[in-house]
């Protein structure tokens, strides 16, 4: 799926990523751990650049349009799959298959109440869920998440990743809880210092080596 | 201690001093006489008319404020829909570059080309303000779509095509869409208003004859219901009303005109080819040398020059009144009830067009520069004042900052004084542009010149004169912009 051979990325001119190999496989659910800073952002930005068009997508900062409903928003998933004159009648007033999609998918996701409200009126949390909305309703099978969940509380975010888990066959996420990544992954990655600390199944990473990620 | 200044500061102080500069130098060339004998007696009369208004051929009035509106709605509604068309091809420099040019041509000239073609018409009126205006949009939006957070486009599947700007950009676009769509709308009636000028039925028409025959009921009469339409805007202007409003302007003035086909085709294939080259079989090259030789040394020389030298002293003049007036609408400076009185000022100077304005400015002073300088920096100046009083308010001073003219000179101006230049800049465009078409007066820029060759039929003429005043307004454009960006201005666009 993906195949990484002593690759150095930069972030803002600097190099954050020194001689990176790594390969994630189909089939695999990858989790990012490491302190702020370490690179998982820009490691996962790239991996989505390698085959943009086949990755569900869901950014650290959710990135949606503010004036548009969350409907619009998570519609906006599924834009490639519709010619531009269908995208267009549903932007001036929903239309009926992707009204019926897109309710159950708020329903799964705890948004059917504000699913016709615009997303600058909607919390953080409602916000971070419309994001995951949209990348789940890209409909690909790969998804990268950069802290999809970050902004939601631990009992939503625990349904929110197995939701992600159950539509998508590769997952790639970087996520702070540790915890959380030993859940839901079978493989994890810690980085720490522009390189891989360790590339492991979640079943033989210790709590050791979890907290060494973290000591400066 | 080594001590460094911030190169921006610098530059800023540089620029300024450029401005003050050139303008003071062009003072020296500029014939600023004034001719009439007593200007204070014809301003008492025009006074005396203000406090008398005459409203008694009410059905003129009403239809020429009726014909006054329908040229703008109609001439918005095309230009913003081609505006918006344009704009979404804006990063084509051959697109940018067609934008450029349709806007570099004051609607004035683009009237008077098009009186020849379909005669004193709707659709002359349509069209003059249609394609100047939808140059100007296509920029605007152009920009405010460049502008737009790249974030919400980037996190989708395929980030170009139609349905991802439809879903992202125009959204993030749209309010500051609108606001800048509805401030060029009162532009638009502005436009209408001049337009009348040159003979379409509107307010402007109406107005010429009244102050040129002395009738100053009258004139006052139709200039208070020209504010009346101005201000009230903000009233009567609903997104949801426009379509009812532009069905209402299509049936009370349908865009038509008779014209003849022939009459066209001559116009466009004889009448605007250079004199020495119509005649087809045999071409004098010398002539058209001759031609051009002439017409340079007498008209475009002439035309460009003072083009040039009234500008700049109307910018100087602008700059000078922005700053003393921009207080009268400042919170720093006055209580609400003193600074509504003061911006009530600012708003009607800016409401009446530099072309009315300079007209009056005419009758009081006769001919000179005077007039034209006068009008293009009481209207400007009113506009930036308008402005900065209302940037200046924002500012949060100490509990105990000085008042009066230490508060103005300390605390106020260095803050304003970035925004000040950006506001300058950008009008310097517009006084460019309307000091050539000034001449239309009497006064020698480019626009006495093209009024001439009208007049005398000379379309060729007209044409390369046309064509002149178009090249030094691109040129200002791209002067202007430079300088924004090399001193890191940006004006938001909502009402420049």
């Amino acid at each position: 799926m993906f195949e990484l051979h002593k690759i150095s990325l930069k972030y803002r001119k600097q190099t954050v990523l020194k001689d990176v190999s790594l390969t994630i496989r189909q089939g695999e659910s990858v989790a990012l751990v490491g302190p702020s800073g370490a690179g998982k952002s820009t490691l996962l930005k790239h991996l989505r650049s390698l085959q943009a068009a086949k990755v569900a997508w869901c950014p650290q900062h959710a990135g949606l349009v503010p004036m548009l409903s969350a409907y619009h928003n998570m519609y906006m998933g599924g834009l490639s799959r519709h010619s531009a004159l269908y995208n267009l009648a549903n932007l001036l007033r929903p239309l009926a298959i992707p009204k019926a999609e897109l309710q159950t998918l708020a329903q799964s996701l705890a948004l059917d109440a504000e699913l016709y409200s615009r997303v600058d009126e909607l919390s953080g949390g409602q916000q971070q869920r419309v994001a995951i909305g949209r990348a789940l309703y890209q409909q690909q099978a790969i998804f990268i998440g950069d802290e999809p969940v970050s902004a939601v509380d631990a009992i939503q975010a625990d349904k929110m990743l197995s939701l992600i888990s159950q539509r998508h066959q590769t997952i790639v996420l970087a996520l702070h809880d540790t915890e959380q990544a030993l859940r839901v992954c079978q493989r994890i990655i810690g980085l720490k210092d522009g390189a891989i600390a360790f590339d492991l199944p979640s079943a033989q990473v210790t709590a050791e080596q979890l907290a060494a990620l973290y000591q400066a | 201690m080594n001590v460094k200044t911030r190169p921006h500061n610098n530059t800023r102080l540089k620029l300024s001093l450029w401005l003050a500069l050139t303008g003071f130098i062009a003072l020296l060339f500029a014939d600023i006489d004034i001719h009439r004998a007593s200007p204070s007696q014809e301003l008492l009369r025009m006074g005396q008319g203000l406090m008398a208004p005459n409203f008694w051929s009410y059905r003129e009035i009403a239809s020429s404020a009726f014909n006054t509106l329908a040229f703008a709605l109609q001439g918005m509604a095309l230009a913003s829909a081609a505006g918006f068309v344009l704009a979404l091809l804006y990063r084509h420099p051959l697109v940018r570059g067609f934008c450029a040019f349709i806007r570099a041509i004051h609607e004035l000239f683009w009237a008077l080309i098009f009186i020849q073609l379909f005669g004193l018409s709707p659709l002359t009126g349509l069209l003059a303000i249609a394609i100047p205006y939808a140059g100007t949009l296509a920029k605007i939006y152009g920009e405010l779509f460049e502008e737009t957070e790249a974030a919400p486009r980037n996190n989708l599947l395929q980030s170009a095509g139609l349905s991802a700007f439809f879903y992202t950009t125009l959204p993030l676009a749209w309010r500051p869409l609108l606001q800048y769509t509805s401030y060029r709308f009162e532009c638009a009636i502005r436009s209408s208003i001049v337009l009348g000028f040159v003979g379409l039925p509107t307010l402007g028409y109406h107005l010429e004859t009244a102050l040129g025959n002395g009738q100053y009921n009258d004139a006052a009469a139709l200039l208070y219901v020209l504010l009346a339409i101005v201000l009230s805007l903000r009233w009567w202007l609903k997104k949801a009303l426009l379509p009812g409003y532009l069905i209402a302007a299509l049936i009370y003035l349908p865009p038509t005109a008779h014209f003849s086909w022939a009459n066209i085709a001559r116009f466009l294939s004889e009448d605007i080819i250079p004199a020495p080259l119509r005649n087809k079989t045999n071409t004098d090259y010398v002539a058209v040398f001759d031609w051009l030789a002439m017409l340079w040394q007498q008209q475009i020389l002439p035309g460009v020059t003072s083009t040039l030298i009234l500008s700049q002293i109307a910018l100087l003049l602008t700059a000078i009144l922005s700053l003393a007036w921009f207080p009268l609408n400042s919170r720093q400076f006055f209580s609400p009830l003193k600074r509504s009185l003061g911006d009530g000022f600012l708003i009607i100077a800016r409401t009446l067009p530099e072309y009315l304005l300079a007209f009056i400015g005419l009758l009081l002073l006769g001919p000179s520069m005077l007039p034209a300088i006068l009008a293009l920096g009481i209207h400007n100046g009113a506009i930036i004042a308008h402005l900065l009083g209302r940037y200046s308010g924002e500012l949060v001073l100490r509990e105990d900052a000085c008042t009066g003219i230490n508060r103005y000179s300390y605390e106020i101006l260095p803050r304003v004084y970035r925004q000040f230049l950006a506001f300058l800049l950008y009008r310097w465009e517009v006084i460019m542009r309307e000091t050539a078409i000034l001449g239309m007066l009497g006064i020698g820029t480019l626009g006495f010149y093209i009024d001439s060759a009208f007049e005398e039929f000379r379309f060729d003429r007209a044409m390369l004169l046309i064509l002149c005043a178009a090249i030094l307004n691109i040129i200002a454009d791209i002067l202007a912009r430079t300088l924004r960006q090399r001193l890191h201005l940006r004006p938001s666009p909502e009402t420049l």
